[in-house]
C-alpha cells in the first residue's frame, strides 16, 4: 500500500506517493527523472547514488524514501547554478573523470567533505572518498580536482 | 534490488515501538537501515513491517552520566566519532567509529542497529567487549541490562529476545592516562568491514599491564574476549617480547571463519598480526 510523502528535493517541495519499499534513488531516479543520481553497485559500497540528506551524504540506494519523510535531499542537480559549481569546475580542469559514472557521488562526497573540512590535506581527501569508487582515473586526478575546488571556494570566501 | 513488500510505521517513543513489536511478531526494526535494508534488498530478511525509532529523541544521545557514558541506540556512527563527549572521554569508540564504513555509512547506520544485527565482522561487538560495555534492553517485561560479554552468542545471534528494542549503550569511562587502547582492522575494501579486528583495552600501572580486556571480530561466528591473549597480558610490562608473545597466543582457537576474501589459515595469521600492531599502537 502506497503512503504519502512530503521531501524538500533540490529546494522544492515534492509531495508524492511511495511504497514503502521504494528505495530513494528510484524515487529520484524513476519518479522525479533526476536521473544525475546514479546506481552502481546497489549494495551501499560504490557510492555512485550518494545526495545529501539533511546536509548529510548518504547512499540512497540503501535509504527508503519514506526514511526521508519531511527532510531535504539535494542531489547532483541542485549543483551548477548559471556556471558549473566550483567541485564540478575542478573535475572538469583536473580530468578527474574519465567515463563519468561515479562523478556525481564523488561530486556530493567532495561537497560533504569540503563543508566540515574547507581545506583537506590528501589524506583526509583521500579518506573522505573512501567510500566512492571509480574504475578509470585510479583516482589521482579525482584528488586534484578536490584540491582546486577547496582552493576556488577558499578564495569565493575570501572575496565576501 | 528491491526488497519484498512491508508495511511501515515511524513512532516517536519507546513505549511506541514496544508496543508495535509485540502486536506483530514478524515486524522489524529500522533505526538507519544500513544492516537491515542490504539484507532486506537480497531478500535475506523479509518482514512484515518496518517499525522505524529513527526520530525517537529518547534513543538519539550522547550523555556523561558520571561513571559511565550512555549513548542511544539510534546515534549514528558519524555522531559518536565526532562528538565532543565520545572524543574527550571515550577515545576508542570514536575512533573506532571513524572507521566504520565510508562517511555515507556513518551518516546513516546506528550502534544499536549494528549489534542488534550481530554481523561477525562488524566493529562495534568487538570494541564494545573491550570497552567493558553494558547493553540497556527495554520490553514488555521491563528493562534489562546486558554486558556486552554475554550480548553476543553466536553468528548474527544476541541476548535481545522477542519484542525487545535495544534503547542505550552504557560505557565506563576509562580513567584517562593509566588506560590503553586500541582498535586495528584489517579492511575489506569495498564493503569496509572488518576481515580481522582487534580490540583492545587495559590498565597501565608503574608499566605493568592489568585488567587486559582483548576482543576480536571477524575471527569467528560473534565477536569474544581472547582470556589466553588476555593472560598473557595480565602482570607483564608493555615490552616487544609480552606483545609478541601475546601475539603468537592470538587466532589459536578452532571454528575460524572461511569465506572468498580469507580462508582459516590466513584469517588466523591477521588475528595475530593485528594483535601485535593493536598493542603496537599502545606503546607511545
Amino acid at each position: 500500500m502506497k503512503i504519502p510523502i512530503k521531501v524538500l528535493i533540490n529546494n522544492k517541495e515534492v509531495k508524492t506517493m511511495v511504497e514503502p519499499r521504494q528505495l530513494l534513488v528510484f524515487l529520484l531516479r524513476d519518479q522525479l527523472r533526476l536521473t544525475g543520481t546514479h546506481i552502481g553497485c546497489d549494495t551501499s559500497s560504490c557510492g555512485a547514488c550518494t545526495v545529501h540528506l539533511d546536509g548529510n551524504a548518504v547512499k540512497s540506494c540503501t535509504v527508503l524514501a519514506v526514511q526521508v519523510d519531511g527532510r531535504s535531499v539535494h542531489t547532483i542537480e541542485s549543483m551548477a547554478g548559471s556556471a558549473l559549481h566550483p567541485i564540478q569546475e575542478g573535475f572538469k580542469e583536473e580530468h578527474g573523470l574519465q567515463c563519468g559514472f561515479c562523478t556525481p557521488g564523488m561530486i556530493m562526497t567532495t561537497a560533504n567533505l569540503l563543508r566540515t573540512c574547507p581545506n583537506p590535506s590528501e589524506h583526509q581527501i583521500r579518506e573522505a572518498l573512501e567510500g566512492n569508487i571509480c574504475r578509470c582515473t585510479g583516482y589521482h586526478n579525482i584528488i586534484k580536482a578536490v584540491q582546486y575546488a577547496a582552493d576556488k571556494l577558499q578564495k569565493e570566501v575570501k572575496h565576501v | 534490488m528491491i526488497p519484498s513488500s512491508f508495511e511501515y510505521m515511524r513512532v516517536s517513543t519507546v513505549a511506541e515501538a514496544i508496543d508495535a513489536l509485540r502486536h506483530d511478531t514478524d515486524a522489524k526494526v529500522l533505526a538507519g537501515g544500513h544492516s537491515l535494508i542490504p539484507a532486506m534488498k537480497l531478500r535475506l530478511s523479509q518482514p512484515s513491517k518496518l517499525i522505524d525509532i529513527s526520530r525517537i529523541p529518547a534513543l538519539n544521545f550522547i550523555r556523561d552520566r558520571g561513571k559511565y557514558i550512555a549513548i542511544g541506540a539510534a546515534t549514528t556512527h558519524g555522531t559518536i566519532a565526532t562528538h565532543k563527549t565520545t572524543v574527550q572521554k571515550l577515545p576508542l569508540l570514536a575512533h573506532a567509529a571513524s572507521m566504520i564504513g565510508d562517511v555515507q555509512v556513518r551518516n546513516m547506520g546506528t550502534i544499536g542497529g549494528s549489534i542488534a544485527h550481530a554481523d561477525p565482522a562488524a566493529d562495534w561487538p568487538a570494541v564494545l567487549l573491550a570497552a567493558g560495555a553494558t547493553i540497556v534492553v527495554e520490553g514488555s517485561t521491563g528493562v534489562k541490562k546486558i554486558p556486552a560479554s554475554e550480548f553476543f552468542v553466536d553468528f548474527f545471534t544476541t541476548q535481545l529476545g522477542e519484542g525487545e528494542l535495544i534503547t542505550e549503550i552504557h560505557v565506563p569511562e576509562p580513567t584517562v592516562g593509566t588506560y590503553r587502547q586500541a582498535y586495528a582492522k584489517f579492511v575489506q575494501p569495498a564493503s569496509r568491514f572488518a576481515i580481522v579486528g582487534c580490540a583492545i583495552q587495559f590498565e597501565l600501572k608503574d608499566g605493568v599491564i592489568s585488567n587486559a580486556h582483548v576482543a576480536y571480530n571477524g575471527v569467528l561466528a560473534c565477536a569474544f574476549r581472547d582470556a589466553a591473549v588476555e593472560s598473557s597480558l595480565n602482570g607483564q610490562p608493555l615490552t616487544e617480547a609480552t606483545i609478541e608473545n601475546a601475539a603468537s597466543k592470538a587466532g589459536a582457537g578452532s571454528n575460524i571463519l572461511s569465506d572468498n576474501f580469507a580462508s582459516a589459515p590466513y584469517r588466523a595469521h591477521l588475528t595475530k598480526i593485528y594483535t601485535k600492531r593493536a598493542l603496537q599502537s599502545c606503546l607511545a
